[in-house]
C-alpha cells in the first residue's frame, strides 16, 4: 500500500512541475509574440510617414528625382515584403535610401530651414529608433524564452509540449555587418 | 540584486517608510495627550494616527501630483499652441518621441511627459508604478542636450520607473515634506504657546520623572524630525543612482551618451530653482548643487543625495571600455 502512495506522490509532484513549466513558457511565448507585433507597428508607422515626407520635399528637390523615386520604390517594396527575412532586407534598403535623401536635403537651404522637414526628420529618426528598440526588446525576450526552453530540466518537456525556439533578429544586410575599411594610404 | 528583488525591496521599503511615518505621528499625538491634556487616553494620538494614515495613503496615491505641482511642471501636451516658437515645438516633439522610444526599449507603458520651465538642466521621474508614472524634464535640459544625450537621461529615469524606485522616492518626498511642515508648526507652537500649561499637566499626570523624560523625548523628536527625514531620504537615493545609470546603459546600449549628458548637466552649475528640497532625491543630478556632492569622503557620503558625478561618469566610461 505504501509504495502506491509514494508513487502517487511522485506523480503528483511531477505533474505540478510540468504544469508550472508549461504556464511559464506560455507566458514567455506570448510576450515574445507581442514583442514581434510591436516591431510591425513601428514599421507600419514608418511606411505611413514616407509619403508625407516626399510631398513636403519634392517641390524643392525636383532635381533629385532619382533619389525620390528610389525612396518611394524602397518603401513600396518594404510594404509588400512578406516574412521576417524578406522584410528585414527591404527595411535595410529603405533605411539607406532615406539616409541618402536626408544627406542630399542638407544642401538645400530652404529645406534645411523648413520646420515641416525638421519635424518629419525628427519623426523618422524617432521611428528608426523605435524599430531598433522594438527589435532589441524582441531579441531580449526571445532569448529568455529560448533559454527557459533549453535549460535542464525544462528541456525534457518543452519539445513534447509543443514549444519551439524563437528566431532572433539579426543584421541581414552584409553591408551593415561589415567592418568599415579605412584607407590611409593617402594615394591621389 | 536582480530586477525582481529590486522591485520587491522597494515595495517593502515603501511600506516601512509609511509605517514609520504613521508611528511617528502617533507618538507626537500621544505626547500631546500625556504632556498637555494630562490624560493617558490617546485622544490626540488616535486623531494623529487616523490623520497620518490618510496622509500616508494620499502620499502613495497622489504624491506624484504634489511633486509635479511643486516643481510647476507643465504637461508637454499643453505646450502646442501657436504661441510656442517653432524651435521649442520641435524640442517638445523630440522629448515626447524619445520617451516613447525608451518605453519600447524597456517594454513599459509610455509615461506622461512634463516640462519644467527652468533654464537649469535636470530631470526626474515620479509615480506609484509603471502604469502611473511621469517623467519631467526642465526646459534647460531640452535646450542643452543632443538627441542621444536626452535619450540617455530618459533611459536613466525609465530605469527608476522599472525598479519601482519612483514609488519609494515619491512617498518619501511627500511624507518627508509633511513631517517637515508639521514639525515646523509644532516647534513654533511649542515655543510661543504652551510653556505654562506644560508645567501644570505634569503635576496632574503624576509621574514627575517619567513625565520629564517623555517631555525631553518629545521635544527632541519634534526638533530632530526634519533632520531625520532628510537623512532618510538621502539614504534612499544614492546607490540607486549607479544602478539606474547601469540600467540606462543597458536600455540604450550607449553608456557614453549618458556620460556626456552628465558632464553637461554638471558643468551647468546653477542650482535648479524650481525643484524644491524634498524632491531632490528624485532628480538625475542634485538640484541643490551642494558642494559635498563633488567629492568623496565620509561626510559627503552621509549627506549628499547623489554619488559624486565624477564616479558616475567614470563607471559609465568603464562600461564602454574607455578610461
Amino acid at each position: 500500500m505504501i509504495p502506491l502512495f509514494v508513487l502517487l506522490g511522485v506523480l503528483l509532484v511531477v505533474a505540478m512541475w510540468v504544469i508550472g513549466t508549461y504556464n511559464g513558457l506560455v507566458g514567455l511565448r506570448n510576450q515574445t509574440i507581442n514583442g514581434w507585433k510591436q516591431i510591425d507597428v513601428q514599421l507600419k508607422r514608418r511606411h505611413d510617414l514616407i509619403p508625407n515626407l516626399i510631398n513636403t520635399v519634392k517641390g524643392a528637390m525636383e532635381f533629385e528625382q532619382s533619389t525620390l523615386t528610389m525612396v518611394i520604390e524602397a518603401r513600396n517594396r518594404a510594404v509588400a515584403a512578406a516574412g521576417p527575412a524578406d522584410s528585414a532586407a527591404a527595411e535595410g534598403v529603405l533605411t539607406q535610401a532615406l539616409g541618402k535623401l536626408f544627406a542630399l536635403a542638407e544642401s538645400y537651404p530652404t529645406l534645411k530651414a523648413n520646420e515641416n522637414v525638421k519635424m518629419l526628420q525628427e519623426e523618422l529618426a524617432a521611428t528608426e529608433n523605435k524599430i531598433g528598440f522594438a527589435r532589441q526588446f524582441y531579441n531580449d525576450i526571445a532569448t529568455r524564452f529560448n533559454t527557459a526552453q533549453q535549460t535542464f530540466p525544462a528541456n525534457l518537456v518543452a519539445g513534447p509540449l509543443g514549444f519551439k525556439a524563437s528566431e532572433l533578429f539579426e543584421v541581414t544586410e552584409a553591408a551593415e555587418r561589415a567592418v568599415p575599411t579605412v584607407d590611409l594610404s593617402l594615394k591621389k | 540584486m536582480d530586477l525582481f528583488q529590486q522591485q520587491a525591496s522597494n515595495r517593502r521599503r515603501t511600506w516601512l517608510v509609511m509605517a514609520v511615518f504613521v508611528a511617528f505621528l502617533f507618538l507626537l499625538g500621544y505626547g500631546f495627550d500625556v504632556l498637555y491634556l494630562g490624560t493617558r487616553v490617546p485622544v490626540a494620538g488616535v486623531v494623529a494616527l487616523v490623520g497620518a494614515s490618510i496622509g500616508a495613503y494620499a502620499g502613495y496615491r497622489s504624491g506624484d501630483k504634489a511633486v509635479l505641482a511643486s516643481a510647476s511642471a507643465v504637461p508637454v501636451g499643453e505646450l502646442k499652441g501657436p504661441s510656442v516658437p517653432d524651435a521649442d515645438r520641435l524640442k517638445y516633439k523630440q522629448i515626447e518621441n524619445v520617451v516613447e522610444e525608451v518605453a519600447i526599449a524597456a517594454g513599459l507603458p509610455v509615461p506622461k511627459v512634463f516640462v519644467i520651465p527652468d533654464p537649469d538642466p535636470n530631470a526626474f521621474a515620479t509615480g506609484r508604478d509603471p502604469e502611473h508614472a511621469s517623467i519631467a524634464v526642465t526646459k534647460g535640459l531640452l535646450d542643452m542636450l543632443s538627441r542621444e544625450e536626452l535619450q540617455a537621461v530618459v533611459a536613466h529615469e525609465m530605469s527608476h520607473i522599472r525598479n519601482f524606485d519612483i514609488r519609494l522616492m515619491t512617498v518619501v518626498a511627500a511624507l518627508v515634506g509633511a513631517v517637515v511642515l508639521l514639525s515646523d508648526f509644532g516647534r513654533r507652537w511649542l515655543f510661543w504657546g504652551g510653556g505654562k500649561r506644560g508645567g501644570s499637566s505634569r503635576d496632574k499626570s503624576g509621574g514627575g520623572v517619567v513625565g520629564a523624560v517623555l517631555m525631553v523625548v518629545w521635544l527632541v523628536a519634534i526638533i530632530l524630525a526634519p533632520v531625520v527625514g532628510q537623512l532618510l531620504s538621502m539614504m534612499v537615493s544614492r546607490r540607486r543612482e549607479y544602478l539606474a545609470d547601469a540600467s540606462a546603459a543597458e536600455l540604450t546600449r550607449n553608456p557614453l551618451a549618458l556620460a556626456s549628458a552628465l558632464q553637461r548637466i554638471e558643468s551647468a552649475a546653477a542650482p535648479t530653482k524650481s525643484i524644491k528640497h524634498g524632491t531632490a532625491n528624485l532628480c538625475i543630478a542634485d538640484p541643490l548643487e551642494r558642494k559635498i556632492g563633488t567629492h568623496e569622503g565620509r561626510w559627503s557620503d552621509l549627506f549628499a543625495s547623489h554619488p559624486p558625478m565624477v564616479k558616475r561618469i567614470g563607471a559609465l566610461r568603464e562600461m564602454a571600455y574607455e578610461r
